[in-house]
C-alpha cells in the first residue's frame, strides 16, 4: 500500500519535476507558522523535527534549535497534537530519535503519529536492524517509515534499505552530521546513483544539501532534497517567531524555482 | 573467550544481553560496527594478537596488578577487606587495559587516528598515552564542565600530544562529550576508530570492553585462590558505564556463591533509579523524563557523571545475579579520607563508591570477606577534594 508521503513524492517525480522536503524543528519559536510556510512556498512535504536531547545525529544548528525548543517546553505528545491540529497542505513527516519513541511505546507513538494525520517517521538511530519493533507499529499504523542510507552502505545493503523503506528513501549525502557545506559533496551524487540502481521509491539526498545549486546539481541524479539546516540557520537568525515564516518561505520558494528551472 | 551459556559471555547475534544492548547508531556507522565486530573476534582468536596486549599489559602497563590484603580497614570495620589495584596501572586506572586493546586493534584494522571521550579525563588520558605509544593521532572529547573540573588531565593529554575538544551542547559533561565523538566517528569513520572508554554503546563495544578487562577479574580470582583458597564471599566495583565493574565480575560471575555488587553514584543511578531506555546506541537502563529526554547525572565524581549503564549490568541487574546499590557524597567523601588514613591508598572518588558501600554495609558483611576493585588512584581528585575537605584537614 503506498502512502500519501510517497503518493506526493511520486506525483511530483511523474510531472516531471524534483522533490523538496524542507526540515523544521517543532517547538521552536512559532514551528507552526514556519512549517506552513515552507509548505506554501512550494514543498512537496514537510519534515518535523520532534527534539531529543541527545541528537548525534545533528550538527550544531539542528542541537541549537533543539535545546532551544525543549528549554520552552516541547514535547512530543503535545507537539504530535499540535501538528495534527495544523492545515498543512502537503504530507508531513515527524524526524525524532528512537529513545522519545520507545518511552512512549512504539505501538501508542505510531498510532498517535496516525491520528494526527502525520504520513511518515524518520528515526535516524534506528538502522535497519533494529526496525523490527518499530516498522511492525508504523505498518500496523499506516505510517511511512523512511530508512536512511550512507554511502558506507555495501550495495546488498543498499538493497536490503530500499526493500524496508517507506515514502522515499533518504540518501545521506555525506559522512557526517547534519548541517550546511560550501560545496556539495561528490558523495551525495553517488550515493543517489546507486540507490537510483536499485529503486523505483524516490530517492531523495539530504545532510550537506545548502544552497538552491547544490540542489540542481544532486538532483541531475537525485529525485529530490532534504534541506535542514540552511532553513532552520535562518529560522535561528530571524528570531525564530511568526516573522521567520517569510524567511523560511523565501528560501524553500528559491528551492523551489531552481529545481523547477532545473 | 567467554563461551555461549556463560552468565558474563557473549552477546546474541543482535548484540544483546537478554533484551539490553543492540546497535542503535546512525546508518552511516552500521559497516564500521560490524567491521569492528568482525576484527575484534579475528584478533582475539589471534595468539600473536594476545601476545602482543599481553606483553603491553605487562612490560608497559605493570600487569599483574597486585591484590592487597587490608589489614587496618579491616580491623576498623570488622570486615576481611581486600583490594584489587587497579590504581597501580600506568595512568592510574583500570582505563589502559580496554585502550591498548583498542588501540592494537585499531592498527590492525588499518586505522591511523584515534577519537575517545572522557569524563573525569581517565580514559582520555589513557587513549593519548596508547595514541602516543604506538604513534597515533588523538581526539579526545570532553565536556565543558569536566575541562574546568579536571584541568590537569586536559593538560597531561594535550602534553601526550593530543588534542582535546570541549562538549559545549547540553549538560556538557559525559554524555555530551558520547554525542560529540560519535558525531565526529560519523564523518570520520574511514579512518578513525572510536575507541569508547567503558562497558557501553552499540554492539560490539560493551562485549569487547568487557573482555579486554576480564584480565582484572583473571587475575584477582588466581590471586584470591592463593590467598583464600577460594573465592571472596562479595566482589563490590563502582559503577557509572560500569567497565572496571565489569571486568572484575567477569572472573566471579560463574560462581554463583559469590555475591557481585555494583555501587552506583545517587545522583547518577542509571540502575537504581532509571528506567530502560536506548541512548548511545544502547538499550539499557537510564535516567530520563517521562517524555524520554535523558536527564543530567550529578556526581562528585565526573567519571560516574553519566546518565546511562551498560547494558550487561541492565541484564546482570535484571537477573539478580548482581545487584546495585547507590551511595551519595558525603558517604564518598568518608570514604575516601577512611582509605587514606587506614591503608596508606588515596583513593580516586570512583572506586570511594565502592568503599563507602562497604563502610555503611558493614554489620551485615561482618566476618565476609569482601573484594574491592580499586580502579584509580585519587591523585587527579586531589585538588578538588582539598576544596572540599578545607574544614576536616
Amino acid at each position: 500500500m503506498v502512502g500519501p508521503l510517497e503518493t506526493a513524492l511520486r506525483a511530483r517525480r511523474d510531472a516531471g519535476g524534483k522533490c523538496l522536503v524542507p526540515y523544521l524543528t517543532g517547538g521552536l519559536g512559532e514551528w507552526v507558522t514556519h512549517v506552513q510556510a515552507a509548505a506554501a512556498a512550494g514543498a512537496d512535504a514537510v519534515e518535523v523535527g520532534i527534539p531529543f536531547s541527545d541528537p548525534v545525529m545533528d550538527g550544531p544548528v539542528i542541537q541549537e534549535a533543539s535545546e532551544l525548543a525543549l528549554r520552552a517546553g516541547a514535547n512530543p505528545p503535545d507537539l504530535i497534537d499540535e501538528l495534527g491540529r495544523t492545515e498543512v497542505g502537503v504530507p508531513t513527516a515527524v524526524m525524532t530519535y528512537a529513545n522519545l519513541v520507545d518511552r512512549a511505546g512504539w505501538t501508542r507513538f505510531a498510532s498517535s503519529l496516525a491520528a494526527a494525520g502525520v504520513a511518515g517517521a524518520i528515526l535516524p538511530d534506528i538502522p535497519l536492524e533494529e526496525t523490527g519493533p518499530w516498522c511492525e507499529a508504523a505498518d500496523g499504523a499506516g505510517v511511512e517509515t523512511v530508512l536512511l542510507a550512507a554511502p558506507t552502505a555495501p550495495d546488498e545493503r543498499l538493497e536490503r534499505i530500499v526493500a524496508r523503506s517507506r515514502g522515499f528513501v533518504y540518501a545521506v549525502g555525506l559522512l557526517g552530521v547534519t548541517g550546511e557545506r560550501s560545496t556539495l559533496a561528490d558523495s551525495a551524487v553517488v550515493i543517489a546513483r546507486r540507490l537510483k540502481e536499485v529503486t523505483d521509491l524516490p530517492v531523495l539526498v539530504g545532510v550537506g544539501i545548502s544552497t538552491p545549486e547544490q540542489a540542481v546539481e544532486v538532483c541531475g541524479v537525485a529525485d529530490g532534497v532534504v534541506v535542514g539546516s540552511a532553513v532552520v540557520r535562518r529560522v535561528l537568525s530571524a528570531g525564530a517567531g511568526a516573522a521567520a515564516a517569510e524567511v523560511v518561505a523565501d528560501l524553500v520558494g528559491s528551492f523551489r524555482s531552481a529545481l523547477d528551472a532545473g | 573467550m567467554a563461551a555461549a551459556g556463560q552468565v558474563m559471555g557473549e552477546p546474541d547475534t543482535t548484540g544483546r544481553f537478554g533484551e539490553y544492548g543492540g546497535r542503535f547508531v546512525p546508518e552511516t556507522l552500521v559497516p564500521a560496527l560490524a567491521e569492528l565486530d568482525r576484527g575484534f573476534r579475528s584478533a582475539w582468536a589471534d595468539p600473536e594478537f594476545r601476545g602482543e596486549l599481553d606483553s603491553l599489559l605487562a612490560d608497559y602497563a605493570g600487569r599483574p596488578s597486585p591484590l592487597t590484603e587490608c589489614h587496618r580497614l579491616s580491623a576498623e570495620l570488622g570486615v576481611r577487606v581486600l583490594f584489587k589495584r587497579e590504581d597501580l596501572n600506568h595512568t592510574g586506572s583500570h582505563k589502559i587495559n580496554n585502550v591498548l586493546g583498542q588501540a592494537l586493534l585499531a592498527r590492525r584494522m588499518g586505522k591511523s587516528r584515534l577519537v575517545a571521550e572522557t569524563g573525569a579525563g581517565q580514559h582520555g588520558v589513557a587513549t593519548a598515552t596508547a595514541a602516543a605509544l604506538l604513534g597515533m593521532e588523538c581526539l579526545v572529547y570532553m565536556g565543558e564542565v569536566d575541562m574546568a573540573r579536571q584541568e590537569l588531565n586536559v593538560f597531561r593529554m594535550r602534553l601526550l600530544g593530543a588534542e582535546v575538544t570541549p562538549a559545549t551542547s547540553g549538560s556538557r559533561t559525559l554524555k555530551d562529550a558520547v554525542n560529540e565523538a560519535m558525531r565526529d566517528w560519523v564523518a570520520s569513520v574511514e579512518h578513525s576508530h572510536y575507541c569508547l572508554g567503558s562497558v557501553m554503546g552499540p554492539h560490539p563495544y560493551p562485549w569487547m570492553v568487557r573482555e579486554f578487562h576480564r584480565v582484572i577479574g583473571s587475575e584477582a580470582a588466581v590471586q584470591c585462590r592463593d590467598l583464600l583458597g577460594g573465592p571472596p564471599d562479595v566482589v563490590v566495583a563502582c559503577v557509572g558505564g560500569g567497565s572496571n565493574a565489569a571486568g572484575i565480575f567477569s572472573g566471579f560471575a560463574e560462581d554463583p556463591a559469590v555475591e557481585l555488587v555494583g555501587v552506583e553514584p545517587a545522583g547518577g543511578a542509571a540502575v537504581g533509579r532509571g528506567v530502560p531506555g536506548i541512548v548511545h546506541g544502547m538499550r539499557s537502563y537510564l535516567m530520563q523524563d517521562e517524555f524520554g529526554q535523558v536527564l543530567e547525572a550529578h556526581s562528585i565524581s565526573a567519571g560516574l557523571d553519566y546518565p546511562g549503564v551498560g547494558p550487561e549490568h541492565s541484564h546482570l541487574a535484571s537477573t539478580g545475579r548482581a545487584t546495585y546499590h547507590q551511595v551519595d557524597d558525603s558517604e564518598v567523601v568518608d570514604a575516601f579520607v577512611l582509605t587514606s588514613r587506614t591503608e596508606g591508598i588515596i583513593p580516586a572518588l570512583e572506586p570511594a563508591h565502592a568503599l563507602a558501600w562497604v563502610v555503611r554495609e558493614r554489620a551485615a558483611l561482618a566476618g565476609r570477606t569482601v573484594l574491592v576493585n580499586m580502579s584509580g588512584r585519587g591523585d587527579k581528585d586531589v585538588a578538588q577534594m582539598m576544596d572540599v575537605l578545607a574544614d576536616r584537614i
